[in-house]
């Protein structure tokens, strides 16, 4: 993973004293509330219902052990003992005092880490694939790019006071795991028929009130021109995007305005004078980057796909464990092994300091002192020796990281929601957890299989839940928290956003509600067929007149 | 006369900024005047015969290509930020220097704050009108919060991925 020169070094040390100092003249008065809001919000700090939560960038989701180490340190020294993954991989915590942020960030600085642009009308976290430079359906490794975007949007000087916020993630392989169809800007990494590399470029596209699959607009950047291009859309948000209405300020509300040729010739009138100047790409960077992502020391190993086997017969757990959480690996006798962060009764996505350093601990002595989060609040330790598995398999479930639902019903994707969050027009993990307990029958959850159930407590949509099989959303009804349910939104390649079934159910009937979908589903579904797939086939109309009937 | 931030220095201002609804007949002919960028559109070169010194100023919606071709007549030209958080001027002052080659001031007024300052003088500014409220001095603080940058700027032709080269 990237490791950080002086120069990297030095900007987070100094944008810690720069913090402090900013907090320090906000406590003396001599910033007004008003003031000091975008400037903490750059810096990943909300002043929530019941006390500020940091965010901590986590950037494209690769951490190493020292880094979690510190996170567990911090958690237990100045929050409550847990931390939380959120849906863009960066962690956040929940309890902190603001007169201590300033010393909680010179602790993360320590381990090369920081809290820049977590938050706020700025460029956000870089997100991508959990699995990069590990997936055996990889064409390109994204993780360079990344870290290339990385630095070019830290404290970029033109863009940090945009309409609204700026989400940019990358995808390197043959499925899209990074969901990058909803964000600001999606890019694909591709190799044209020469085999030189270069980027699908998709704008528009995003989640939040006015939901959109973006537009691609460009089928083949080359890799020199990545940071000019994407100069060149910014300038053209940042001067055209909306500023009257935060609700049409992202930037999807202006390619859907202008058009999406019309936006593209702008980017391309802009490009045209960026392109061949001092910020184009060359080689050695790339390269120079590009050594951080090398492989690990990867012995030559042979799949072990009989002793597993074997295992699996005499432990029906771990079999379906295996099934669930992990990922295959492109070298052969290795295997990438996903952490569930969604057992029942835990807040998805939590996880405790204990747990903190015993994944890190695991870390160490699985897989090469690195791990990753992933969008989904989930934990990846990505290179993993398949002749370890079962014995990693045994720590796991000690540390209760080792329920077996990766990709099924209960490993929901959950915002924070009303518990937390001062936007919220609901709670969201009660409803994780009412659901869950419902579906707590493994046997029942792996004969539904695959399902994408994501909850956000209010429009901004930090659950995902426009690209949930299924969605549900926090609304507020006349003061009283209802949750409105839609389906058939899907984040991968091809995406689709999902339609809203109807009026929306208080707390108390989500369970029902779910159970009943599910039911349609089961009902109707060929064999082997998904939930997303069924419902494609049929519709939204069964799943309605079920879940409304009278006497049901 | 009010204090402003020039270069890395305060200095006292001897320019007067004239609001938008000023007209044409209302401009002195002596003063060091900064016009709204509406009158130079409308009376141009009627302007420039002033024995006062010129500049002109251009709100976060009003768009510098429109004065791209006169820029030779302006010893200052002013971009508003309506609010802090407005960061249209940011790319207003790059495209001012870096694209039409401006090379008289670029001075920042409206909601100017200390903790724009750094970002703004990487833009191309040189001149900041600090919000009357606060104490240009203490500001000053805000243009050195830094001394490492990722990209090119007015302050730094070569992004730091060829200067790590060297
Ligand atoms: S979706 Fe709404 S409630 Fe949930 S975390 Fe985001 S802003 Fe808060």
């Amino acid at each position: 993973m990237y490791v950080y020169d002086e120069y990297d070094q030095k900007i987070v040390e100094e944008r810690v004293k720069q913090f402090r100092d900013q907090t320090r003249r906000y406590l003396a008065g001599e910033l007004s509330g008003e003031e000091y809001r975008p400037l903490r919000l750059q810096n990943g700090l909300y002043i929530q219902r019941y006390a500020p939560m940091l965010r901590i960038a986590v950037p494209y989701g690769l951490l190493n052990t020292k880094q979690v180490r510190k996170l567990a340190q911090i958690a237990r020294d100045y929050d409550k003992g847990y931390a939380h993954v959120s849906t863009r991989q960066n962690f956040q915590f929940n309890w902190p005092e603001l007169e201590e942020i300033p010393d909680i960030l010179a602790e993360l600085a320590t381990v090369q880490m920081h809290a820049i642009q977590t938050s706020g009308n700025c460029i956000r976290n870089t997100t991508t694939d959990q699995f990069a430079g590990v997936a055996a359906d990889e064409l390109v490794d994204p993780r360079p790019w990344c870290e290339i975007i990385r630095q070019w949007s830290t404290f970029h000087p033109e863009f940090a006071h945009l309409p609204r916020k700026f989400k940019i993630a990358v995808n390197g392989a043959k499925m899209d795991r990074a969901a990058i169809e909803v964000h600001d800007i999606g890019l694909e990494a591709v190799k044209n028929e020469a085999g030189e590399l270069g980027f699908r470029v998709l704008v528009g596209g995003g989640q939040g009130r006015t939901p959109y699959v973006g537009a691609f607009i460009k089928d083949f950047l080359p890799w020199q021109h990545l940071l000019t291009y994407l100069e060149a859309i910014l300038r053209v948000y940042n001067r055209y995007g909306r500023r009257d209405n935060k609700f049409k300020a992202r930037i999807k509300i202006l390619v859907k305005a202008l058009g999406e040729n019309v936006f593209a010739e702008k980017v391309e009138a802009e490009w045209a004078y960026l392109k061949d100047g001092p910020s184009m790409l060359i080689e050695a960077e790339v390269e120079r980057v590009s050594k951080f992502f090398v492989d690990p020391a990867y012995e030559a190993l042979e799949d072990q796909s009989e002793a597993l086997a074997k295992l699996e017969a005499e432990h029906p757990g771990f079999a379906r464990w295996r099934t669930r959480n992990t990922f295959p690996h492109k070298k052969p006798g290795y295997i990438a092994v996903t952490l569930s962060l969604k057992p029942i009764g835990t807040a998805p996505g939590d996880i405790t300091d204990k747990q903190l350093d015993a994944v890190a601990d695991l870390a160490d002595r699985y897989s090469f002192g690195e791990l990753r989060t992933s969008h989904t609040q989930n934990i990846i330790l990505a290179d993993v020796r398949q002749d370890q598995l079962f014995t990693l398999w045994n720590e796991l479930r000690e540390n209760g990281f080792a329920t077996p639902n990766v990709g099924l019903l209960t490993d929901m994707i959950c915002c924070p929601g009303g518990d937390f969050c001062s936007l919220a027009n609901a709670k969201s993990i009660p409803v994780a957890e009412s659901i869950q307990r419902r579906f707590d029958d493994l046997d029942y959850l792996f004969d539904i299989g695959d399902i994408d159930l994501n909850i956000s407590g209010c429009m901004n949509a930090c659950g995902h839940h426009h690209v949930g099989h299924i969605g549900i959303l926090g609304v507020d009804k006349k003061g009283e928290e209802f949750y409105q349910v839609s389906l058939g939104g899907y984040a991968g390649r091809d995406a689709s956003l999902a339609k809203i079934l109807g009026p929306s159910f208080a707390q108390e009937e989500m369970p029902d509600v779910i159970e009943k979908i599910i039911n349609v589903y089961v009902g109707q579904r060929t064999e082997d067929e998904r939930f997303i797939d069924t419902y494609r086939r049929i519709g939204i109309e069964p799943f309605k007149e079920r879940v409304y009937a009278k006497n049901h | 006369m009010q204090k402003i931030i020039k270069g890395r220095e305060i200095v006292t201002d001897n320019w007067h900024l004239l609001p938008k609804e000023t007209t044409f007949e209302e401009i002195p002919n002596t003063d060091n005047v900064i016009i709204p960028v509406a009158l130079w559109l409308e009376h141009g070169h009627a302007l420039t015969t002033r024995d006062g010194r010129l500049g002109v100023w251009l709100d976060s919606d009003e768009e510098p290509e429109s004065i791209a071709d006169s820029l030779e007549h302006f010893q200052v030209i002013a971009i508003n930020f309506p609010a802090f958080t407005d960061g249209r001027g940011f790319s207003y002052a790059r495209l001012l220097r870096e694209r039409f080659g401006y090379k008289g001031e670029i001075r920042a007024i409206g909601d100017v704050l200390q903790d724009q300052l750094y970002f703004m003088q990487r833009c191309g500014f040189d001149a900041y009108v600090i919000r009357a409220d606060r104490d240009p001095e203490a500001a000053l603080a805000g243009l050195n919060d830094f001394t490492v940058t990722y990209q090119t700027g007015a302050d730094q032709p070569q992004p730091l991925f060829r200067r790590r080269l060297a």
